[in-house]
């Protein structure tokens, strides 16, 4: 799966090119002008995600550094509808392949961003325990290696990250295998205090 | 800060200097050597500062002016908010350090004459420039009875934000109990769609707590309007639109809802069939593009034509028109769009002044509306150029779902959403980092 999404995002980095491209409702715009450069492109994100990707919050979260598997996986998510979302869903199938790749390869190549925020001292410290236990083994280096394609963990919006914690447990986003497994864990050993605690250790990260 | 003030005050002298160089559009032998070229921006609202920041972080080669009067920009969007308390007056006010920090010039000026090569500004000062990007917003078509002096002091527009939007609050937090508020709506096209109805909706958020008798009567020319059902859902749900109850009458131009006249000694409206005195009258009235665009032969009609790819005007060459005044065929005047708009003129003044050819353009709208403290819903689209350049047309976008597809948890989510989005908005234009609290 990961290899294949690579393959095509090596692909779409080369051939950013006047194709108006398969999917969907852009097809309909063979008659419209396409092929807009990356910085074009992303600059569209910005404000909603911030300027090159690094968000002020309180709940959008940055995108700044992501991988770009990562932020490919995530718009053919909400372009699918596989990933539900409150407006996501309506903006990524505005994007071919191509260009969704050109994006994502963009913000690969920008700054990550820590969105300052309040965060509980003591939570935090517990936070960043648990977080070494569940989640450092995919989320690597405490929640900030791009190249270990998970989403960057560090300095998100909490108000986010506690959303998407929220879609995965009731199925508006689906779990990779290894992560339901600590996720189950956590709940089962920490109650909801382990997941407030390892969001706080996000939050408090500079 | 004292660093900025050497930086303006050298930028000063040397824009003086070139000044005198009548026309010249290279700079040789001076600091700004390899500048290539000028840059003045006519208006330092979102549009414009958004467009002066993207070219120079494009190409911080490039001479960037902006002529602004006001030393703070209150944002128009977002500022119902205040009216429930939600967001505060000062919360939403913009100033120019983080991009004169960026080395854009900032003049604080009103714009008088815009010339072939040079703008002229009220405190009798000249700019250079290769080109002019005009953004100056809207001006307003008052009904007879109704001004800007009127809006000032009694009548109230607010649709400038600022210190209207502020005495609007004051009156509705000031109003008698059971009073009414009566709010006239504009006809299309006007700056900000959703606006008149999201003010309704904030203005019966704070009633419904603090004065819940009180009445909202609106006036519209209009049979429908933006975001039409998720309006009428969103009053129904919290404000008892549509029952014997309801705190808020809207009445459409079929039923007489066209604003014809104010007499503002006795704060009526006079409308098609009917007069409403209300304990508060808001007017917003018509709109046309922005005096300047006006005065210095960038309109046709009410507003600024334009070539869709680069923004110039199509009635004056090295002039570029963005925002609320352009007439961008297939955008809606909204602050995203505008920005939009903004980022797409600078590519294209960019690419122009580094001999290249105008870039492929793209475009996106999100815009918010809050409509209660645990409400928001929103609209977005993603746009490409028609190759013929007619129109921007919409490739993908749509609503918040309503009705049966209603998701309570997910409106919440928008209104976090909606403040995020204006933090991000606002910090993308003016670099002046974060203003709401969290």
């Amino acid at each position: 799966m990961k290899v294949t999404k690579l393959a095509l995002a090596i692909i779409g980095g080369c051939a950013i090119s006047m194709s108006a491209s398969a999917g969907g409702k852009v097809d309909k715009s063979v008659s419209n002008m396409t092929g807009a450069d990356a910085t074009m492109l992303s600059n569209t994100c910005a404000g909603c995600h911030g300027t090159d990707g690094a968000s002020s919050g309180p709940a959008i979260p940055s995108l700044g550094g992501m991988s770009a598997l990562y932020i490919t996986d995530m718009m053919n998510g909400y372009k699918s509808g596989d990933i539900k979302s409150t407006i996501m869903g309506r903006i990524a199938p505005g994007y071919s392949e191509d260009e969704i790749d050109a994006m994502a390869n963009y913000f690969a190549g920008t700054e990550q961003h820590r969105t300052p925020q309040a965060f509980d001292k003591a939570k935090a410290a517990k936070g960043m325990k648990l977080h070494d236990k569940y989640c450092e083994k995919c989320h690597s280096e405490s929640g900030t290696l791009a190249e270990d394609d998970s989403g960057i963990l560090a300095g998100q919006p909490t108000p986010y990250l506690h959303y998407s914690m929220e879609d995965f447990a009731n199925g508006d986003r689906s779990m990779p295998k290894k992560m339901k497994k600590k996720v189950k864990k956590l709940n089962k050993k920490e109650g909801s205090a382990g997941m407030e605690a390892i969001l706080n250790y996000y939050a408090s990260q500079k | 800060m004292k660093k900025n003030m050497n930086r303006r005050d050298f930028m000063k002298v040397s824009g003086g200097a070139a000044a005198a160089v009548a026309g010249a559009s290279i700079y040789t032998g001076s600091a700004l050597a390899g500048a290539k070229g000028r840059v003045v921006v006519v208006g330092g609202g979102l549009g414009g500062a958004t467009c002066a920041k993207y070219i120079k972080r494009a190409d911080s080669s490039i001479d960037v002016t902006i002529i602004e009067p006001n030393k703070t920009y209150f944002t128009g969007f977002t500022s119902n908010l205040t009216i429930s308390g939600m967001v505060t007056m000062e919360q939403l006010g913009h100033t120019y350090e983080g991009l004169t920090a960026m080395g854009i010039k900032v003049v604080h000026a009103a714009a008088t004459e815009i010339g072939d090569s040079s703008v002229k500004t009220s405190d009798g000062g000249s700019y250079d420039f290769d080109r002019c990007v005009v953004a100056p917003g809207v001006d307003f078509k008052f009904v007879e009875g109704h001004s800007e002096e009127i809006a000032n002091k009694s009548v109230t527009h607010a649709y400038k934000s600022g210190a209207q939007m502020s005495l609007l609050g004051e009156q509705i937090r000031g109003m008698k109990k059971g009073g009414t508020v009566v709010l006239a709506a504009p006809r299309n096209p006007f700056r900000c769609p959703p606006g008149p109805y999201e003010r309704t909706a904030q203005i019966a958020a704070y009633l419904k707590v603090n004065n819940p008798t009180a009445k909202i009567i609106v006036l519209d020319p209009k049979d429908k309007f933006s975001k039409f059902g998720l309006f009428k859902e969103a009053w129904k749900i919290h404000y008892g639109y549509g029952t014997d109850n309801s705190m808020i009458n809207w009445i459409k131009g079929a039923e007489g809802g066209a604003l014809e006249e104010v007499d503002a000694s006795t704060n009526t409206a006079i409308a098609s069939i009917e007069e409403f005195k209300g304990d508060v009258l808001n007017v917003i009235p018509d709109m046309k593009a922005g005096h300047v665009a006006h005065a210095n032969g960038l309109v046709k009609g009410d507003w600024c034509p334009v070539d869709l790819q680069t923004f110039e005007s199509s009635l004056r060459k090295n002039i570029h028109v963005i925002g609320d005044s352009s007439a961008a065929k297939g955008l809606p005047k909204s602050g995203y769009a505008a920005a939009s708009e903004a980022k797409v003129t600078a590519a294209a003044i960019v690419a122009a002044m580094n001999g290249n050819a105008a870039p492929v353009p793209a475009y996106t709208n999100t815009c918010y509306s809050v409509v209660a403290p645990n409400d928001a819903f929103s609209v977005a689209a993603v746009y490409q150029l028609a190759a013929d350049k007619h129109k921007v047309m919409k490739v993908a976008g749509g609503l918040t779902p309503s009705g049966d597809k209603r998701n309570a948890a997910h409106r919440e989510r928008e209104v976090q959403y909606a403040l995020s989005w204006y933090e991000n908005i606002t910090t993308d234009a003016f670099s002046d980092g974060k203003k709401l609290p969290l």
